[in-house]
């Protein structure tokens, strides 16, 4: 009925669905070209590039105390991450109990971390030694950094790990145990480690937010030493009124998290490749 | 039933497994309704029936993969049921072959063979490489021990899960269906190192649609139907010339499949049956090993 209509009313309107597509990608490049123009209408390059890109800020940046931020980061985010691997793996194991309070438990403190921003968790964290004076936590600051983090962390990776178990199919526990072998001997031996290839993409990915997350670190009040890369671009950005060492800093994020993205994506076509 | 159950167990050796009674419920629906059973050493038994039957669930409640409703199992006297029993022991005395190979995929063909040598037997990895080399040898696998299971056929997948499982050196194995994944090609492999197992005297049970198979190489064929029992006996007999109606049935339908398509054939069928479905084989050379029942 409806086809009647349109050839009744607008017979010549109807175009054949590849004019159409055609058209629809003319009018996007449109789109592209105006905003292209307008940008270099109304933007001051060469303001822009002294605000943000400005050579002799690029130079002092790299120079002062760069290293040392980039390395306290790639600390955070790797002692971060193993602890939360750990935490996580607990967690997951916790979940899959047959115990009914460890599964309660499990899930009251992922769906506590994960709701909750992780820049409070983290607030808490350093504030803890009021409520328990004779804390201390050891390797001061990475200590109370992985820890910190890695709270949070496991309780999102808990998750992941948790589907990777449950991935692996049940004939690989009922074949491991007709051999003889215990429940946690199943589980170490076989089932563990084709969970964590299965969850090697993900979990990589939770590593790239970790990477991130880690600039939250800030408010635990770090020295000079323990900042991390956006501490130490917001501190030198405010001494010179100028941006370019935050852009810095966010580039030299991009060096560590777009390596580990370019490596999901590798992983993730290997897995799609030998199923 | 022709197990006469006087003692439980038995007390003999000779009698590997025995299950008394044997329920398996999957909440309301009856799986099995009270299975009485005995395998001796040295016998090669094929259960066979139409899906549904209760048939692989019995392998599974036998290494209690699936826990009994009610009943009781023993393997070489071992009570498998008993709460108290070691149960990761008394599997170790019995191989499983699945449907579904279930190979470790991230270990290579012999570390499938040697992860519960080194783990629950406690051998060296030394040790445990020569025993899994030799089964792997068995299974005629020696040349693919460093293969990974995604890299092999479906038929030598199987073959490496019979090596695996020979290499806990049970006493006796069971098959579920080992060859009802297979590619029809492939079948005929996994079939002829079960055949060498059996000649070389190995307890085995076998779930098996594979008709020539239990002919050939069963000692006593199992039909089940409905969650029991209902005929057993030598294959010249139970598949030779059934006495149950419901064996006969399963039977035209397994070694003549265009009846599934015939639904009327049924009662024809029975009336104008002249004779069994293949005739029995008779004179089989007998091995020597003790002929159960």
């Amino acid at each position: 009925m409806s086809a009647i209509t349109a050839e009744g009313v607008r017979p010549k309107k109807k175009l054949s669905p590849r004019k159409r597509a055609q058209r629809t990608r003319i009018a996007q490049y449109g789109v592209l070209v105006l905003l292209v123009v307008v940008a270099a209408l109304f933007i001051d390059g060469r303001q822009v590039v002294a605000v943000f890109f400005r050579p002799d800020m690029v130079a002092k940046t790299i120079s002062v105390r760069l290293p040392l931020a980039f390395f306290n980061t790639i600390a955070y985010t790797a002692g971060a991450f193993v602890v939360g691997l750990l935490g996580g793996t607990v967690l997951a194991l916790m979940k899959l109990s047959q115990v009914g309070p460890y599964r309660w438990l499990a899930t009251i403190y992922t769906e506590f971390f994960r709701g909750v921003p992780a820049l409070i968790v983290l607030l808490a964290f350093g504030l803890l030694p009021l409520a328990l004076p004779g804390l201390k936590i050891p390797l001061d600051p990475y200590g109370t950094v992985w820890t910190g983090l890695g709270l949070v962390s496991a309780a999102y990776m808990s998750e992941t790990i948790r589907a990777g178990i449950q991935a692996v199919p049940k004939g690989q526990i009922e074949a491991a145990r007709s051999l003889g072998m215990s429940s946690g001997m199943a589980t170490r031996r076989i089932v563990l480690p084709q969970a964590f290839r299965i969850v090697t993409p993900p979990l990589t990915n939770e590593m790239v937010l970790l990477t991130k997350d880690s600039s939250l670190v800030y408010v635990l009040g770090l020295t000079t030493n323990g900042y991390d890369l956006t501490k130490f671009g917001k501190d030198l950005s405010n001494t010179y009124a100028n941006v370019t060492p935050l852009v810095i800093a966010g580039l030299s994020y991009l060096v560590i998290t777009l390596p580990l993205t370019f490596l999901v994506r590798k992983m993730e076509a290997r897995q799609a490749r030998s199923k | 039933m022709s197990v006469e159950v006087q003692k439980i167990p038995t007390g003999n050796r000779e009698d590997e497994i025995q299950v008394y009674d044997l329920h398996k419920s999957f909440g309301d629906l009856e799986v099995l309704t009270g299975i009485d059973l005995v395998v001796h050493r040295g016998e090669v038994v094929c259960v066979i029936g139409p899906s549904g039957s209760g048939k692989s669930t019995l392998l599974r409640c036998i290494n209690l993969l699936e826990q009994p409703t009610k009943g009781r199992i023993f393997i070489l006297n071992d009570e498998i049921t008993d709460p108290d029993a070691d149960v990761d022991h008394i599997r170790t005395l019995m191989g499983m072959v699945f449907q579904s190979f279930n190979l470790f995929p991230h270990l290579t063909a012999l570390e499938n063979c040697t992860v519960a040598l080194t783990q629950v037997k406690k051998l060296s990895a030394a040790q445990a490489r020569a025993v899994g080399m030799e089964n792997l040898h068995k299974v005629g696998l020696g040349d693919r021990g460093d293969s990974y299971p995604l890299q092999m056929s479906g038929g030598q997948q199987q073959r490496v899960a019979i090596a695996r499982a020979l290499s806990m050196d049970p006493e006796l194995m069971l098959f579920d269906e080992p060859t009802s994944a297979l590619d029809p090609e492939l079948v005929g492999d996994v079939l002829s190192v079960m055949r060498d197992l059996a000649a070389g005297g190995m307890t085995m049970m076998v779930v098996t649609h594979e008709m020539a198979f239990a002919r050939e190489v069963a000692d006593r064929v199992i039909f089940m139907d409905g969650g029991v029992i209902v005929e057993q006996g030598p294959p010249a007999e139970v598949i030779g010339n059934p006495k149950e109606e419901r064996t006969r049935t399963f039977l035209r339908r397994v070694l003549d499949p265009t009846h599934l398509d015939t639904p009327d054939d049924e009662k024809s069928a029975t009336s104008d049956r002249s004779g069994p479905p293949e005739a029995p084989i008779e004179g089989r050379p007998h091995r020597s090993r003790l002929f159960g029942l």
